[in-house]
């Protein structure tokens, strides 16, 4: 059999995501629910599927239970493949000892067995969590053109928030000079989309001497590519435009999915080329009876709706019962919302229960989300506000 | 003791010929995401019979694309699984007459080679056009403690409540559940128990029938066979009391769909005793209502886009509905556009049509408007 692939995808998904807060209290924020039945891993996922990137590490560090499973032979992104395919990489023990991964640098450091394995020419590597539709292969098609060690997708933020990003100095050619994390005072508005594709060769150089030094935090943005620059190394910056989201925040994530709604949406998900991908689940069709009222909403399979959703997002399985009202949110799988509950500007994760005349997140506003963690069980009549 | 399944793809195509004619019986769309033959076989699977046989006989590209692998009814097996029992046609003739298989029987003795070499005890035999949602386990254990010959599954109707009367085989039953005559339905018979097309025989049994059939040349399962041997062995009625229904003609299956707006029948088809019905899965993204949308008492599946108003009706996977449109007591199957400001009522679309701007169309609830495939109106 030919043993060889021309790129290997790295995606980056062991990330905790501690400022989702209880979203990620019992999984990894790659597998957070996204537009009611994806979740966020599937836009990398479906995206690699749409560039014809068919072979995939996922590297899965923090509560890997739930991402293992559902991410499982990788059939529904067609990456069930007999030579290549999705696989899970966990950190493991080796003759000379353990370690968890250190960095995103480190975590590819230490799979690059997985690699060398497909002897590619080029490393793509993503990270698990953000929300965009790219095809990779024009970036790799840029790369190759270049003749560059390393492209780093970027995407035009405004100056006011660039100081929130890793920003690029490039020059015309897209030739990367300067690179800055964080920068308090930024002098460009290119930041890196944590896209990057690298000569295969050129990066187990610098991944071998970043192991080496004592003094790295292993880190892709902190350490290595400031040392490529510094090396010399032709870098470049690939420039991205469309819909780019990180959604690392209960608010980030919240004006995300709000992106899905309106006449002519942020961010399309009905559009039929490049499809995004996704686990499915038989579940029944959604049955909207005679006392219900939908107003700019998606609603996915196994709803059953009889109360009022206005501007939300609503994934599988949700009961909202006659008189209740759900606003400006968004509703997880298997959410029950009984008899005259309203919830309004929240997130309600999976599995929860409204009860009767509750009321969630009443007040609030864009600024102010208030989450409601999986598996809550809110009284009658309760009155669930405040945001921890 | 070891189950396998048996089903019949094509066995009343006849019924419905406005659906059947790109597409087998098994194959139609029913209830917004499924097909006929989506409940026969999430029934075995349910059942943990995970070795079927689908018996096809033509028009069967639809059917094939359907079912693929097996995979969404987790039927892709090494061993066992789902296998397609295509027409039997040799070089020479078909044994029986000297054509492909026209009734029930012939299509037994067409799928004699997968009977013996299913390896299993017992074959449970399915219409794909029967609407239920049964544990097949508790019929062929009843099947077994009996020691009967043959177990029909029954369902007791009221006539005022039958919604197709065509083709239906009234089953009589005397003490201990033994069938004791099965015979044609007629007008005005009350409280019947109907035969489901749902039998349970071991394979020997079935195997030496079909030896017996070859050598006879009978013709019909019913009348030539059942009918004979009815007085000498046992043949066991199993009453199912949960939710049924059969599709017999296009006004049959406007009413049985819209059954499936009220809970109980979605309770019983669906969610009965926690079994679900599987089908092809398609990545749909979630429905979008627009801020014009008006949805009352309805059934929609993945995929729609809706900015108009619809009321009463059931909604295949990628429906449009436009701005100001109005649709009601219509079943609209996959992709189906609607453009805006057209008015429908008492419509069957089927996959693919596109009506354009403020046309209006309408049938009757006793005479639903049927438009086929691909059509422009």
């Amino acid at each position: 059999m030919y043993k060889k692939k021309e790129c290997v995808v790295m995606l980056l998904a062991g990330g905790q995501g501690s400022r989702l807060h209880e979203l990620t209290e019992k999984t990894a924020k790659p597998s957070v629910s996204f537009g009611g039945k994806y979740k966020i891993i599937d836009f990398p996922l479906s995206n690699c599927t749409n560039s014809n990137l068919d072979t995939v590490g996922v590297l899965t560090q923090y509560q890997p239970l739930y991402l293992n499973d559902y991410i499982g032979t990788g059939l529904p992104w067609d990456l069930d493949r007999t030579f290549g395919g999705v696989k899970i990489l966990p950190p493991y023990q080796r003759q000379t000892g353990s370690d968890w991964y250190k960095g995103t640098a480190n975590a590819i450091w230490q799979n690059m067995e997985f690699i060398r394995r497909y002897n590619p020419e080029y490393v793509l590597i993503l990270s698990g969590d953000h929300i965009y539709k790219m095809d990779y292969s024009k970036m790799i098609s840029f790369h190759k053109k270049k003749k560059a060690n390393c492209t780093i997708a970027v995407i035009d933020v405004p100056l006011e928030e660039a100081s929130r990003f890793g920003i690029m100095s490039a020059d015309e050619e897209g030739k990367i000079y300067k690179f800055t994390e964080k920068p308090k005072n930024p002098d460009s508005t290119k930041a890196s989309m944590g896209i990057y594709v690298f000569d295969r060769e050129t990066l187990e150089r610098y991944l071998e001497s970043d192991a080496r030094d004592p003094e790295s935090s292993n880190d892709f943005g902190k350490d290595v590519i400031p040392a490529m620059l510094k090396g010399g190394e032709k870098l470049y910056a690939y420039q991205f435009e469309g819909y780019w989201r990180d959604v690392g925040t209960i608010d980030s994530l919240w004006s995300a999915n709000m992106d899905l709604l309106g006449e002519k949406p942020l961010f399309d998900l009905q559009n039929e080329t490049s499809r995004i991908y996704s686990r499915q689940y038989s579940s029944t069709p959604q049955f909207i009876g005679d006392s219900a009222k939908i107003v700019n909403s998606t609603i996915t399979a196994g709803c059953e709706i009889l109360g009022t959703v206005e501007n939300s997002v609503i994934g599988h399985e949700v009961k909202i019962r006659e008189g209740a009202v759900v606003k400006n949110s968004v509703i997880m799988d298997n959410v029950i919302i009984k008899e005259g509950a309203l919830v309004d500007y929240a997130i309600v994760d999976s599995d929860v229960t409204i009860g009767k005349g509750a009321m969630v997140g009443k007040g609030g506003g864009p600024e102010n989300i208030t989450v409601v963690g999986a598996n809550t069980i809110i009284k009658e009549k309760e009155v669930w506000g405040d945001r921890k | 003791m070891k189950v396998a399944g048996l089903i019949f793809s094509n066995i009343h195509d006849g019924c419905i010929p406005e659906m059947t004619h790109f597409r087998t019986m098994a194959s139609i769309p029913f209830g917004c995401r499924y097909r006929l033959i989506d409940f026969a076989l999430s029934n075995m699977v349910n059942s943990g019979i995970t070795n079927v046989g689908i018996i096809t006989h033509y028009n069967y590209r639809s059917l094939l694309d359907h079912i693929g692998t097996g995979k969404d009814w987790d039927l892709s097996r090494r061993s066992g699984g789902i296998k397609i029992i295509s027409p039997y046609v040799t070089a020479f003739e078909n044994q029986v007459s000297g054509k492909m298989y026209e009734n029930r029987l012939e299509a037994i003795v067409g799928a004699s080679s997968f009977i013996k070499r299913c390896g299993a005890d017992y074959i449970v035999m399915s219409d794909c056009d029967v609407i239920l949602n049964i544990d097949l386990n508790e019929v062929v254990e009843d099947h077994i403690n009996s020691g009967a010959y043959i177990t029909l599954v029954t369902k007791k109707l009221k006539s005022s409540l039958l919604t197709t009367e065509k083709n239906m085989k009234v089953v009589k039953i005397g003490e201990n559940n033994r069938v004791l005559d099965i015979v044609n339905y007629k007008k005005g018979q009350r409280d019947i128990n109907v035969n489901t097309n749902i039998m349970v025989i071991s394979r020997f049994d079935l195997e030496e029938l079909i030896s017996d059939v070859l050598s006879h040349s009978y013709r019909d399962l019913t009348d030539d066979l059942f009918l004979k041997k009815l007085k000498k062995k046992l043949f066991r009625a199993w009453c199912y009391d949960g939710w049924y229904d059969y599709i017999s003609s296009l006004e049959s299956y406007f009413k049985v769909s819209m059954k499936l707006l009220t809970p109980e029948a979605r309770e019983g088809l669906f969610y009965s005793g926690g079994r679900r019905i599987y089908t092809k899965l398609r990545n749909s993204a979630p429905v979008k209502y627009s801020s014009g949308a008006m949805v009352k008492n309805s059934l929609i599946a993945d995929g729609c886009t809706i900015e108009g108003c619809v009321e009463n009706s059931i909604l295949f996977r990628g429906v449009h509905v436009g701005k100001g449109s109005v649709v009601r007591n219509s079943i609209l199957l996959q992709d189906t556009f609607v453009s805006n400001d057209a008015d429908i009522n008492c419509t069957i679309a089927d996959k693919n049509v596109v009506i354009k701007d403020s046309r209006r169309l309408s049938g009757h609830d006793t005479m639903p408007f049927f438009i086929t495939k691909g059509t422009v109106v």
